[in-house]
């Protein structure tokens, strides 16, 4: 199964996707400041699969939610294909478009059918006719299997199916690179499965993703590179094999042996 | 003392008398009508800024006295009586303009004040999740509201509108303050004429009544249909 050629992909320059330096994000609460990322260095290359792991409240939710500038960083720099995305004057909005994200909760709209859930964007933003962008969402859930659910409304699907086609609909877009939240925290057990199957088929095409997710079996068989993110700095990172075999830091033994 | 039925002729058949009921009842339903639009439109606007203020971090200069003033507008027009606003509109601030038009102005900015509140609890009612997700595709700030946040927000005040609706239309029985010749005074020029109070009022009440009997109706109508399409 292939979804669509990913633009990223076919861009041979050797810059990386993604690099962050220093990168900070300090909350004011009503309780004070809570700094929550504390200096992150990363470069995330071309068609690499980075799966981001690490205790609740560690920091890697709010770091993903940075790399589209979901969240403000409080200071640290972004460039995100060439461009600096921190800087002040970027427009936004391109960059987001670039860049697809699955949330924990999905976040269909429901009052939108599935099809227009998935063709809003690419044609508000003139991307695609209204028809083109209908053939290409249907082609989209024909490959999801979820044709016939094209008319249906969110609130009709079951937790993997809506998650399913939120996937989708990120990848109308097009995207160079797509950036997933926790994509199966929120699902039943049974559902788990065929949502991290679409991941699977997604990387396996090349896409350059980032994945926050405590789904250890995926990152072992998925992640070009695991990262342990403990109290807002990244602690430990390595391939899968090495990191689940051989983690290096007390933290990420103590980790992997609570969930394992 | 007339027999009843004579008492019926002469305020409502006699010279075609139930006319001031039925112009009245028009220029009523005109105003609230009128009003309500004008009171939904300053409403949506109010609330976009408010909330934009509320979720703005570093706010400019001109956001701050876009909120000022909304604030101060609310104030207002919440801590005065109607009445009173209508008098002023009319007597002091618009004393050239046509006494229909300025009424509904008059009714339209007071709507607007209770309708900005009830909208802005419509949007900050939408999940964060949503807006969130408008953005990550590359819409803007204005798309993902207009497209995503306000179709959401009017599905879950719009019972709470239909309401102010009902309210806006007996509100507007203080327009004969002013001399328009609104259902309520339709009722009074009646009494006036034939100095017989109690069937004129009575006709006004009822009719009053039928109608918000009626659009309560509707309203529930429109509730069990909204939580219909909540089903899965």
């Amino acid at each position: 199964m292939t979804f669509d050629k990913i633009p990223g992909e076919t861009n041979g320059s050797g810059q990386p996707m993604v690099s962050v330096r220093d990168l900070r994000k300090t909350f004011h609460t009503l309780a004070g400041n809570v700094e929550v990322l504390k200096g992150i260095d990363i470069d995330i290359a071309r068609g690499e699969k980075v799966v981001i792991v690490g205790p609740s409240g560690s920091g890697k939710s709010t770091f993903l939610r940075c790399l589209n500038m979901l969240e403000t960083p409080t200071s640290g720099r972004i460039t995100f294909n060439g461009t600096e995305i921190t800087a002040p004057g970027v427009n936004l909005d391109e960059i987001r478009a670039q860049m697809g994200m699955v949330f924990q909760h999905f976040n269909l709209f429901p009052h939108l059918t599935v099809r227009k859930n998935i063709t809003l964007s690419p044609v508000l933003l003139k991307m695609q006719t209204q028809e083109e962008a209908d053939q290409h969402a249907e082609y989209l859930l024909g490959r999801i299997g979820l044709k016939d659910k094209a008319d249906s409304y969110p609130n009709q699907l079951s937790g993997g199916q809506k998650q399913r086609v939120a996937i989708v609909r990120s990848l109308a877009m097009k995207p160079k690179m797509m950036l997933f939240d926790e994509p199966t925290s929120a699902l039943d057990p049974e559902m788990v499965g065929e949502v991290l199957e679409v991941m699977k088929e997604l990387a396996n095409e090349g896409m350059t993703m980032a994945v926050v997710t405590h789904e250890m079996n995926f990152a072992r068989d998925v992640a070009s590179r695991v990262l342990f993110v403990d109290e807002g700095v990244i602690l430990e990172q390595n391939t899968p094999k090495e990191f689940f075999s051989n983690p290096k830091h007390p933290r990420t033994k103590d980790f992997l042996s609570k969930i394992l | 003392m007339n027999s009843l039925s004579q008492r019926l002729y002469d305020d409502f058949i006699d010279k075609g008398r139930y006319m001031y009921l039925v112009k009245g009842l028009g220029n009523t339903v005109l105003i609230t009508v009128f009003a309500l639009l004008i009171g939904v439109l300053i409403g949506v606007l109010i609330a976009l800024v408010r909330v934009a203020y509320l979720q703005t971090e570093k706010k400019g200069i001109l956001l701050r006295i876009l909120n000022l003033i909304c604030g101060l507008y609310l104030t207002i027009i919440r801590g005065t009586p109607m009445v009173v606003q209508l008098m002023i509109m009319y007597f002091v601030i618009m004393a050239s303009g046509a006494p229909l038009m300025i009424a509904i102005l008059s009714f339209g900015l007071n709507s607007g004040a209770y309708v900005a509140e009830v909208i802005r609890s419509g949007i900050q009612s939408v999940d964060r999740g949503q807006r969130e997700a408008g953005r990550s595709l590359g819409l803007s700030g204005r798309r993902t509201m207009i497209y995503i946040i306000l179709p959401q927000a009017f599905k879950n005040v719009a019972p709470a509108i239909f309401n102010e609706f009902i309210v806006l239309l007996k509100e507007t029985s203080v327009a004969g303050y002013v001399g328009i010749q609104d259902l309520t005074k339709g009722g009074d020029i009646i009494r006036s004429i034939t100095y017989d109070a109690f069937p004129p009022l009575l006709a006004v009440a009822l009719i009053y009544l039928v109608i918000v009997v009626f659009l309560t109706q509707i309203l529930h109508v429109i509730e069990r249909r909204l939580a219909k399409s909540d089903l899965r």
